[in-house]
């Protein structure tokens, strides 16, 4: 009767016990290297976003637990930064200037090209899952704009047509030029 | 004998090619069989001609720009390893009329030393004013900046010494230095730019502002926008530390100085200093209210001194020259240099670091060339996104703090962003509202939700519906947002709006104007 088995009652689920693998290891990752650091929060949600590409939000609890913060902390933290990305990215992420400097040699023009060529608004990533569109407020190149950044690869003096090159328009946009080609054929 | 060749590995000249270029030549060099060593350096910041290539010759450094790729091959065959011929043969680097009449005081190393390298650093005058603060009290160090005249070069440009001081005479066990790497105004570069070309210098101005006060940690809050000012400064700090220049005890004198380098997460309002030390903390990077004043409880609430990075930057000149040295630079009580940035449409746009003084007209045409699009120039931003819209009637006015601010104008950062005659200036009013609704941390009404209605104000107006009463209210709005606004995201907005309506009053009536015509 002494081997009677113990029994555990799990009064609460313990925090991130429901998360993929992945994400639990990037989380516990990230805290466990930064949690010593002064004001910790952001190098570790910069630590997650670099290695998910993203922030989902249901980390969110096992960072809170990690940190003994409130959810309600992190959440606040997380949404207020336009950085730190709530929802799944493309798998590249094409970040392009809005401002003032850009808009003086034709970033609002490519802008509208960008969204057209991509089928998105910005935040939107593009039906084949490649791009997500982000804008951004300034990447200091502002003598040499319009600018774009390409995941960390800085583009300078972009037009439409070397946009089209730079995202190779021809096989994203091919469902719709294959449409036509084949239209023109037959 | 190995040639030595330069080529940037800025952000600037990387987006217009300059790694390719670097690989190119390699490859040429090899297939060549000539020895070549490549030093990356920072630029010199004459972006028309990046990526700019620099060979060194008993003649100085010959530059070669703007090259590509492509131009590899004729520039060996032109014979440029001893300086020869070419198309983009631009000859000595330093008699380059944009390069050579500036006066490079806190930017003299930019392009010219490998920026991660300490030998180069101190080869080209670098801890030379570390090594005076060290010999120095701290109480003379803060003097001396005082003396120099130094403002903030930020924007604000509250006399940096002032600020040392208050946080020199501060009690307190921890004190922080805080430099603000978080450049996020439009047409501003030149923190990115020292940062990947000398990051060495802002490490030594920040380590002596540390000496200066008594603080013995040192944070830089960084742009998550600037990935290669970020490697570069890493690099940097990294090597400071091997080399003994930062740690518990910097360069054998007993005090310590460690140095963090943090990442925003891409929030202009960061770039305001008490949101930036909110940001630091871990939080949202609400503004803090005014008292206390940062250099009292800032960081943790503990005494800090928060200054821009070109602040920090020009401080090792001054230990290292004398506040005299620095003090005769300039005009009024606008001392010493500026780095200038000419932005957006610009012929050649670039970094220019001049004393106080010089003219709006003599940087957009003498440096800056007119427009890129070479149209007129109709209007120029001054100061970021926050500045003033400014017509050709106002070219005449000097760079200096002072004269900008009786213009109704704002020097701010140094960034100058030009705008051609095809501009719609009704455009840029919506999408300076647009911008501060963005950007607004939320904590005060007139900036949250002042800046909403902006837009919508702005959009009646510029459908001429009911303009003359859209024009009162917008004006009401502007004046309510500039007096009631926390700090200067909210309380500044009005200045690109109203200058914009009061310049170019001919932008907001066209759907009135047609109108008129067609009835």
């Amino acid at each position: 009767m002494s081997a009677r088995k113990r029994v555990t009652i799990p009064i609460r689920i313990e925090p991130g016990s429901d998360l993929p693998a992945a994400e639990r290891a990037a989380v516990l990752e990230a805290v466990n290297r930064n949690r010593a650091l002064e004001g910790a929060l952001l190098p570790i949600l910069h630590a997650i976003q670099d290695r998910l590409g993203w922030i989902p939000p249901r980390t969110l609890p096992l960072i809170a637990y990690e940190l003994n913060l409130s959810r309600a902390e992190v959440h606040g933290v997380v949404s207020f930064y336009h950085y730190f990305r709530q929802h799944q990215p493309g798998e590249h992420v094409i970040f392009l200037c809005r401002a003032e400097a850009c808009q003086a040699v034709g970033a609002v023009a490519l802008e509208a090209h960008a969204k057209r060529a991509l089928g998105v608004e910005f935040h939107g990533t593009s039906g084949d899952g490649r791009y997500t569109l982000e804008p951004v407020y300034c990447l200091g190149n502002c003598a040499s704009g319009p600018s774009l950044m390409i995941d960390r690869e800085l583009h300078g003096r972009m037009t439409p047509e070397r946009f089209d090159e730079l995202i190779g328009a021809t096989s994203t946009s091919a469902a719709s030029a294959s449409g036509s080609a084949s239209g023109s054929a037959t | 004998m190995s040639v030595t060749i330069y080529i940037p590995r800025e952000a600037t000249a990387l987006s217009l090619g300059a790694h390719a270029v670097a690989r190119a030549l390699s490859d040429e060099a090899a297939r060549r069989k000539e020895s070549v060593q490549v030093v990356r350096t920072g630029s010199r910041g004459l972006f028309w001609l990046e990526p700019l290539v620099e060979v060194q010759t008993g003649e100085g450094r010959i530059a070669y720009g703007p090259v590509q790729a492509a131009d590899i091959p004729s520039l060996f065959a032109a014979g440029f390893l001893k300086g020869g011929k070419h198309a983009l043969n631009l000859g000595a680097v330093e008699s380059i009329p944009y390069l050579k009449n500036q006066e490079r005081l806190t930017c003299g190393r930019l392009g010219v030393i490998d920026p991660v390298s300490l030998d180069d650093y101190r080869a080209h005058g670098g801890y030379e004013g570390l090594k005076n603060a060290l010999a120095m009290e701290p109480a003379a160090i803060v003097k001396a900046v005082t003396d120099s005249g130094l403002r903030g070069r930020g924007g604000a440009a509250f006399p940096t010494g002032i600020k040392w001081k208050t946080v020199h005479d501060a009690p307190g066990p921890q004190k922080y230095i805080v430099c603000n790497a978080d450049e996020g105004d439009s047409g501003t570069f030149s923190d990115r730019l020292l940062m990947e070309g000398d990051p060495f210098c802002l490490i030594e101005g920040m380590t002596i502002a540390g000496l200066a006060v008594g603080a013995t940690r040192g944070y830089i809050y960084l742009r998550c926008e600037y990935p290669h000012a970020h490697d570069t400064m890493t690099q940097a700090i990294a090597s400071a530390y091997a080399g003994g220049y930062l740690g518990p005890d910097v360069t054998g004198s007993g005090r310590a100085f460690d140095l963090q380098l943090r990442l925003g997460a891409g929030a202009y309002i960061c770039g305001e200093e008490t949101s930036l030390l909110e940001s630091l903390e871990g939080r949202r990077g609400q503004i803090r209210f005014k008292p206390p004043l940062p250099a009292l409880k800032g960081l943790f609430g503990c005494p800090t001194v928060v200054n821009n990075v070109i602040s920090f930057a020009s401080v090792p000149i001054i230990l290292q020259r004398g506040a005299q040295f620095y003090r005769d630079y300039g005009m009024g009580r606008s001392r010493g240099s500026l780095p200038i940035q000419l932005a957006g449409n610009i012929a050649r746009g670039g970094l220019v670091e001049r004393a106080f003084g010089v003219s709006l007209r003599e940087l957009l045409y003498d440096y800056g060339g007119g427009t890129r699009s070479g149209r007129p120039i109709r209007a120029v931003q001054v100061g970021g996104p926050l500045g003033a819209y400014w017509p050709e009637s106002k070219f005449d006015t000097p760079l200096d703090y002072e004269a900008f601010a009786a213009g109704g104008g704002m020097l701010g950062h140094g960034g100058i962003v030009v705008f051609d005659d095809t501009v719609d200036m009704a455009a840029q009013a919506r999408y300076a509202m647009e911008f501060c609704a963005i950007e607004s941390c939320g904590k005060c009404t007139p900036c949250r939700i002042g800046s909403t209605r902006g837009v919508e104000v702005i959009d009646r107006l510029v459908a001429g519906d009911r303009a003359a009463m859209q024009q009162t209210l917008l004006r009401d709005l502007c004046d309510t947002m500039l007096n009631g606004s926390l700090c200067a995201l909210g309380g500044l907005t009005p200045y690109p709006v109203l200058s914009a309506i009061d310049y170019f009053p001919e932008d907001f009536s066209k759907a009135a104007a047609l109108e008129a015509a067609t009835r």
